[in-house]
């Protein structure tokens, strides 16, 4: 496993200089098809930023492919608290994904740390089975666990709440958060930990004084996974609530589509919305957001 | 170093104990409540589901219903296939490009990354107006005069056999109706999901190309390979332990998506898109067939397991033996 290093693609800059001179169409031919895929990828995201300001007679005028007239944010404040009362919104559905998603984000990561120092530091017999056995949740189809769930969350009077939400969060969060960090910590030398525990720092004293204080980027790679796949999450989010005052963002987008059937002014600047946070997380730490997603992948 | 070996587990015993109780006992909690036939409203009395066992009764009611057998099965199948299909070589070919030495490769790069970053429920919202045949891409393409290209394409004879066939696999994209037609729906959702994952098929691959080492390249360039013969016969072989992990991946997604389908067409019209997630989401939690949907999620849980264990197996042995 070359662990969580993996994630650093190197440029090509490196690499020795083409020759040839057929080589030229060839190039011209990359840069098209290049270009032609950018704008499979792009299209979609010109169309929501694009709808989401148009006007209310715009959208019955015109197609999803026209430019708006203009920059008119009605259709914004439409999507997060809409003119007709009870018809939805996704502005507490934000407030209830930040409130959801920060405290499992950070408990999860915390937690997963200290597994993976644990399983790669203190290493005793068993310990690779154990690693096994709390990897096997990540690959299991949560269907398979959905409805035992729901009960046992009603038990504990924990169901249709932000805290029931993130717990099971928190819960399924723990073999992603412990694979990434065992995988980091693999990379650093066990003597440090040793030399702590000659000094007498102990399994707790050397996680602290040592190990922590090389993890910023570990917990950066985590964090982002964790926020990433917690935030979008719609599963639990649809089957654990069924008030609309606790529903996560990507639940209220989804009511949002349902009761303003023609409105995609309304529906697109929801997606944005709804999109924004991740959005961020990826355009300024994508370095580390690509590391999470080939780290997930087991080898890397 | 007995003490700090009893601290050791004692700090791992939480992780232990909740992957016990949350998945394994979980787990074994859905396979009992599929034998039983709680098929009601009535809230269980209870740890266990108080309703009489019933043996396999809610598998062979599931393989009776033609929703789920076959439809949802083949639905899961020319899904998974056509997905990973097109996410692979879509995701390749991206990869070998940028793997050119080309000017604005980190741009290209986050581009195709960027849907990684969005929910499918997001994307499903987008794609869902994308592929609405009144006011998504019939729109953009009309005044292009590709719609009466499709249409010759359609009717142009010696293809019939083709168009019969995605017709009835469902993914025939080029009939108007998309989203709202059952022979081209299952092809909307593809087309979605592809968007939302090839970037991170591109990513992969991209990492496994420039983990190869560059002697490589040059010892076949010294015996006088071609670049294309390069990728062919040295650097796309490398590639197969990362294309053995793409495709678990993949697979392991398509076999439980929900959320895309939920948000695009709610797995209509008719059932043309619907997946077993979603057959489970509607027998559970809108009519009460708690024990017919336990026995979804068993029959998905052992599908996923035929993909997913022989990998983690295979990839916690080649790491013990470095």
């Amino acid at each position: 496993m070359s662990g969580a290093a993996a994630g650093t693609v190197p440029t090509a800059a490196s690499r020795g200089r083409g020759r040839r001179r057929g080589l030229r169409w060839t190039r011209v031919v990359i840069y098209a098809l290049l270009f032609l895929f950018t704008v499979f990828y792009l299209l979609p995201v010109y169309v929501v930023v694009a709808d989401s300001f148009k006007t209310l007679r715009e959208v019955n005028t015109t197609s999803i492919w026209q430019p708006p007239a203009g920059i008119d944010f009605s259709a914004w404040q439409s999507a997060l608290t809409p003119p007709l009362i009870g018809s939805g919104g996704i502005g507490k559905g934000l407030l209830n994904s930040v409130v959801m998603t920060v405290p499992a984000v950070v408990i999860s990561s915390v937690w997963g740390s200290i597994n993976g120092y644990l399983l790669t530091k203190w290493r005793f017999r068993g310990a690779d089975l154990l690693f096994a056995f709390l990897l096997f949740g990540m690959f299991i189809p949560y269907q398979a666990i959905l409805i035992p769930l729901v009960q046992f969350l009603q038990k504990l009077n924990l169901y249709g709440t932000l805290p029931g939400l993130a717990l099971t969060h928190i819960v399924y969060g723990i073999p992603i958060t412990t694979l990434i960090f065992r995988n980091y910590y693999s990379a650093i030398p066990t003597e440090l930990v040793e030399a702590a525990n000659v000094d007498g720092a102990g399994v707790i004293g050397a996680y602290v004084r040592v190990i922590l204080p090389l993890s910023i980027p570990g917990f950066v790679v985590v964090g982002i996974w964790q926020f990433t796949s917690i935030w979008n999450e719609f599963l639990f989010g649809v089957t654990l609530t069924n008030d609309p005052n606790v529903q996560p963002v990507t639940v209220a987008l989804q009511n949002l589509a349902g009761s303003f059937a023609a409105l995609y002014n309304v529906q697109m600047a929801g997606a944005i919305i709804t999109a924004i946070p991740t959005v961020l997380a990826f355009v300024f730490l994508g370095r580390y957001f690509i590391r999470g997603l080939l780290a997930g992948s087991l080898k890397g | 170093m007995r003490g700090p070996r009893r601290l050791t587990i004692l700090l791992l015993a939480p992780a232990a104990l909740v992957s016990l109780v949350f998945v394994y006992l979980f787990i074994a909690w859905t396979f009992y409540a599929s034998l039983t036939s709680w098929n009601s409203i009535r809230p269980l009395n209870g740890i266990l589901p108080d309703f009489p066992v019933v043996g396999f009764a809610n598998y062979q009611t599931l393989f009776a219903t033609a929703r789920f057998w076959p439809n949802d099965v083949f639905n899961t199948a020319v899904f998974t296939v056509t997905f990973i299909v097109a996410s692979v070589a879509i995701g390749l070919l991206l990869a070998i490009l940028l793997d050119q030495r080309i000017h604005g490769e980190v741009l290209f790069r986050n581009i195709f990354l960027l849907p990684m970053a969005l929910s499918f429920v997001v994307t499903g919202t987008i794609w869902a107006w994308i592929f609405n045949p009144n006011t998504g891409i019939n729109q953009l393409l009309d005044p292009l005069g590709i719609n009466a290209i499709r249409e010759g394409l359609l009717a142009f004879g010696p293809l019939k056999p083709l168009w019969d066939l995605l017709d009835f696999l469902r993914i025939d994209i080029l009939r108007p109706g998309l989203t709202t037609d059952s022979r081209s729906a299952l092809g909307a959702v593809v087309v979605a999901a592809t968007w939302q994952m090839s970037g991170f098929v591109m990513a992969m691959f991209l990492a496994g190309l420039r983990g190869v080492p560059e002697e490589l390249r040059e010892a076949a360039r010294v015996d006088g390979a071609s670049e294309r013969q390069i990728y062919t016969a040295v650097l796309i072989p490398q590639l197969r332990p990362v294309l053995v992990s793409v495709i678990v991946i993949l697979g392991y997604i398509s076999l439980k998506i929900f959320d895309l389908v939920f948000v695009m067409t709610r797995g209509g019209p008719g059932t043309a898109t619907d997946f077993p997630s979603i057959y489970l989401f509607v027998s559970a939690f809108q009519s009460q067939l708690w024990g017919l949907a336990a026995a979804i999620a068993i029959v998905m849980l052992v599908v996923s397991a035929v993909v997913v264990i022989p990998y983690m197996w295979s990839q916690l042995r080649s790491e013990a033996q470095p």
